[in-house]
């Protein structure tokens, strides 16, 4: 028994028809071919499969694609369009918070949830953040720098953001931007 | 692509430089090409079905429902392998160890929970899993074997029948006069060390994909693995395919710490499930089979006493250990405790040695390389028996060590294990980590602390270790060599091709680092490949901190060989002698006139045209080498470790945590450093949470990434790291290797600082993982504490 979904992912609209079980990470990852976003743990406990739902970080293991339908879901691949990196990709890149780069992703996507409710953050309030997305390779400190690094960059861009947050807006304001974007299926 | 780009501040050189991995923009945007990203059309999903019993006669194994099941489209078991693909053999052994049938798929016998017993073959990997459900087996279990200590005594029951005890193999060590020594000594320290069986646990687990293609004949076989060349071998000799039909890929690698250095059963099945099925095949494990099936590392129990002079001066030191190697011996489980046993004096001048291994079966998995393998066992077993020994002398520790130590002016040093130590400076670096972590005001500290009650402790961890694998001579997998092939393309860009397979230690860049420099070229300008057999000359893998010493070697060599034809076909161009020729920012000039000279884009256009070459040179600027060094490397470093212990609790904190390590000539300092911290992290974690425990009955009770204490972010601390330099002799480049450092230095740093916070009560030991609830209860049972 399968059942329609549409979901957009990465600003653009997907249809397919899944069996009720599928999880979201492997309708990412299998039938859409989208493929940055990693199983570590299939149990909700390792975070290399996170990534937004609806401006949400989740960890996409431990949703049904089935429950994301209707939604909206961005991948790492959604973070920057192509042949750039964005803020935080750059500020991970500049601090070595990766080795093998199969946590990253995940990371990323919480890195992004963090600083976009809390722009300026604490060494101790990114370890917090970061406590759901093991990293095997790198103890965590560069991951740490990469973080705060990002931050410093966004607020830089954006002193006004810094003070005041507006996170549904600026979210928002992305995603309308991604959706004027040409869909590719 | 504009954007994605680093901008390097030109000073002529690249090595020793902190310059931005080249591999990270296509991992930071999603696209890297891990095993299970590549998805090839019409693949066949694998699962296994795995033993639930520790030791058990399989009496019955029913496929018939699953086979029904739609969507499974075969499933295969032990017998229909019988005849068709062989055991397993180890590569590590030792003379007299007992080697037993390791099949592809059990058949009538399990002897560990996890082992594979039938494969299925389905259309996606959700009706893999289901038919596994519908595969009905009986068991007849049998008596579990799980302590060694109880495995070896007599009348156990055996793992394998076939052999007289559960004794796997023996390996003996004795240099100098120990009786000797322990005569002469003041004192003899003693010390029972549990070295606890932990997990390697990669983020990615292992996967294996194959593909046969029947018109040329050709297997393909991706694996996430680090020794593609070495696998290649052995699955040519296993499935009877020659190695020029086989073609192994390791793609990105999701990091492997010694997890991902072997040949495993699921790796040689899933092949030759391609050329059955004639369709791709594919296998992703589970992190629960990971938990299971994967290798585990160290578990040894040392029983360690040493002989000291009051004053302090070691004399001699002897070993008993005992190995807990699982049911079936993989690739080099044999091999990692005797590393144990020959780096078992660290950095001490000690006379005499005795070291006596055994390596004892028992219904669990097998244990294997996990990162250091045998060396953090070597370390944490002299580290604590040296901090046992400073605290009955009421020395300081760091007196102790320095009395000790191998003298810088007596390297090239022959260890009592016949081991030639390169080069070190054991006393500059541990001063220099004392001085950074500011240790003795650590120590005023530590005494008001303890005057208020509060339990602070300072670790010291004094270590070297053997790496860059090694000498062709002692490497167990034969063989300790490494490739290179570097290429100037005709258009001037330059391709490396290595045989070395890193999987997050960040070789693309520092290659290309060592590249760029002999060859003057910028450093976007040179692309480094690795990992597919079918590109780049034959090789050995990535393990034992071998990459840039022994890798980064043959890369530099074949630069120079590249570097000397530039010379010779410039020379030809400029019409001058070669001898005057010198490379300087991307050209080749005249010494006398440096307005005379070509480009090294014009002397590639030159080799490739091949009109202008000296008389009787080949076309082509295409130089591959293979470095085989002569010695293994020795680096070398001190860790200090501050802890407070919370009474009330037990829980321990780490207040600072610094690191001095010594890995000799350093090609880009941020990845080395990466490569430390990284190492910390897992020697930390063995120290305070890691713990593969297996219940009586031989279930594996930390089964899942919910049970297995993973070092999470908030439980590490920041570190603080240094390094001295120290160039080793051993290879062109002075580097020494520093991929296994932090895990060597950082468990006994911890422990020793822990023990010294609990020394008020008289404490002298606790075994790893110092949970707080072990710390806790042993603080308890003190009367001190009551
Ligand atoms: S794969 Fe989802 S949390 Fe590990
Ligand atoms: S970079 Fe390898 S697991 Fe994080």
């Amino acid at each position: 028994m399968k059942f329609p979904v549409e979901i957009t992912v990465n600003g653009v609209k997907r249809r397919s028809e899944v069996e009720p079980r599928l999880l979201l990470v492997h309708y990412l990852r299998d039938v859409l071919e989208i493929t940055g976003t990693h199983v570590g743990c299939e149990t909700g406990i390792c975070g290399a499969c996170t990534v937004h739902l609806d401006d949400e970080a989740v960890k996409s293991c431990m949703v049904l694609a089935v429950q994301a339908d209707g939604c909206s879901v961005t991948t790492v691949e959604g973070l920057a369009s192509d042949g750039t990196l964005d803020d935080v990709q750059q500020g991970f890149w500049e601090e070595h918070g990766l080795q093998c780069g199969y946590c990253t992703p995940g990371l990323l996507m919480s890195a992004h949830d963090l600083l976009r409710k809390s722009p300026n953050p604490s060494a101790e309030e990114i370890r917090r953040a970061i406590n759901g997305n093991l990293c095997r390779c790198t103890g965590y400190q560069t991951i740490v720098h990469s973080i705060q690094n990002a931050a410093q960059k966004m607020r830089a861009k954006k002193p006004a953001a810094a003070k005041q947050v507006q996170p549904a807006k600026l979210r928002t304001s992305k995603r309308k931007r991604e959706q004027r974007r040409p869909a590719t299926v | 692509m504009a954007q994605i780009k680093q901008t390097i501040k030109p000073n002529g050189k690249y090595m020793g430089r902190r310059i931005m991995r080249k591999e990270d923009p296509r991992l930071l945007s999603g696209k890297g090409a891990y095993v299970d990203d590549i998805h090839l059309p019409n693949t066949a999903h694998v699962a296994f079905l795995r033993s639930e019993h520790a030791n058990a006669r399989i009496t019955k194994l029913d496929i018939s429902r699953a086979r029904a099941l739609a969507g499974v489209i075969q499933i295969v078991t032990g017998a229909d392998l019988r005849g068709v693909v062989e055991n397993i053999p180890p590569m590590g052994v030792l003379p007299d160890l007992f080697v037993p049938q390791h099949p592809v798929l059990a058949t009538d016998r399990v002897r560990y929970v996890g082992e594979p017993i039938a494969a299925v073959l389905a259309e996606n990997p959700y009706i893999a899993q289901d038919a596994l459900e519908l595969i009905h087996v009986e068991y007849d279990p049998l008596p579990v074997v799980v302590e060694m200590e109880k495995a070896i005594e007599p009348g156990s029951p055996l793992v394998h029948e076939q052999s007289k005890s559960n004794v796997a193999g023996t390996f003996k060590l004795d240099s100098g006069d120990i009786e000797r020594a322990f005569r002469k000594a003041d004192r003899i320290v003693t010390g029972r060390f549990v070295n606890q069986r932990v997990a390697p646990m990669p983020m990615e687990a292992r996967a294996v994909q194959a593909d046969y293609q029947a018109g040329e004949k050709m297997l393909t076989v991706w694996s996430a693995t680090q020794i593609p060349h070495l696998l290649r071998s052995s699955l040519s000799r296993l499935l009877k395919v020659p190695e020029n039909r086989l073609r192994v890929i390791a793609p990105d690698v999701g990091g492997a710490f010694g997890g991902k250095l072997n040949v495993y059963r699921e790796e040689v099945l899933l092949p030759l499930l391609a050329m059955r099925l004639g369709r791709p095949v594919k296998w992703i494990e589970t992190r629960r089979e990971n938990m299971r099936a994967m290798i585990h590392g160290r578990d040894q129990i040392n029983y360690v006493e040493l002989a000291v002079t009051k004053d302090g001066r070691m004399l001699g030191l002897k070993c008993r250990t005992l190995a807990d190697i699982g049911a079936y011996p993989q690739m080099l489980t044999a091999a990692i405790p005797t590393l144990t046993a020959i780096m078992a004096t660290g950095c001490y001048k000690i006379p005499a040695l005795s070291f006596e291994l055994t390596d004892v079966f028992t219904n669990k998995m097998a244990t294997d390389a996990y990162r250091g393998a045998g060396r953090p066992e070597a370390t944490y077993l002299i580290e604590r028996i040296v901090d046992m020994a400073a605290a009955e002398l009421k020395m300081d520790p760091a007196e102790i060590r320095s009395r000790n130590f191998l003298k810088s002016s007596e390297f090239p040093f022959t260890t009592p294990s016949g081991l030639i130590y390169d080069s070190g400076n054991y006393k500059t670096c541990m001063d220099k980590a004392l001085d950074l972590a500011g240790y003795n005001k650590l120590r005023q500290q530590q005494e008001r602390a303890r005057k208020q009650g509060r339990l602070m402790g300072i670790g010291l961890s004094t270590y070297v270790e053997i790496c860059a694998m090694g000498p062709a001579t002692s490497d167990p997998p034969g063989g300790g060599w490494e490739s290179a092939t570097v290429r100037i393309e005709p258009s001037g860009k330059v391709t490396v091709l290595s045989g070395a397979s890193p999987h997050g230690q960040g070789e693309e860049t520092t290659y290309a680092q060592i590249a760029a420099d002999q060859l003057s070229v910028p450093f976007d300008d040179v692309t480094v490949i690795h990992g597919d057999t079918a590109s780049v000359p034959p090789g050995v893998g990535t393990f034992g901190s071998r990459n840039t010493a022994v890798g980064g070697t043959a890369v530099y060599m074949s630069a120079q060989k590249i570097r000397t034809k530039m010379e010779a076909i410039a020379a030809n161009l400029l019409e001058i002698n070669p001898k005057n020729i010198v490379l300087r920012d991307g050209t080749l000039q005249s010494k006398l006139n440096p307005k005379k000279s070509v480009s090294v884009r014009e002397v590639a256009r030159a080799a490739y045209t091949a009109k202008k070459l000296p008389p009787g040179m080949e076309p082509g600027l295409s130089e591959t080498s293979f470095f085989s060094p002569k010695n293994y490397t020795f680096p070398f470093g001190t860790h200090v470790c501050v802890v407070e212990v919370e009474r009330e609790t037990g829980e321990v904190k780490i207040i600072k945590y610094v690191a001095m390590d010594d890995c000799g000539k350093v090609i880009n300092p941020m990845t080395v450093e990466g490569q430390v911290q990284g190492g910390i992290a897992q020697g930390l974690g063995q120290a305070l949470y890691e713990e593969i425990i297996y219940d009586d009955n031989g279930q594996l009770v930390t089964g899942s990434l919910m049970d297995y204490a993973f070092p999470k972010a908030t439980q590490l601390p920041e570190y603080i790291c240094d390094r001295t330099e120290t160039p080793t002799t051993s290879n062109p480049l002075g580097v020494k290797g520093v991929g296994e450092a932090g895990t060597i230095g950082a468990t006994p740093a911890l422990v020793n600082a822990v023990v010294d916070a609990l020394a008020p009560y008289g404490i002298q030991h606790l075994d790893m993982p110092l949970k707080p609830e072990k710390v806790w209860r042993t603080i308890e049972e003190k009367p001190e504490a009551r």
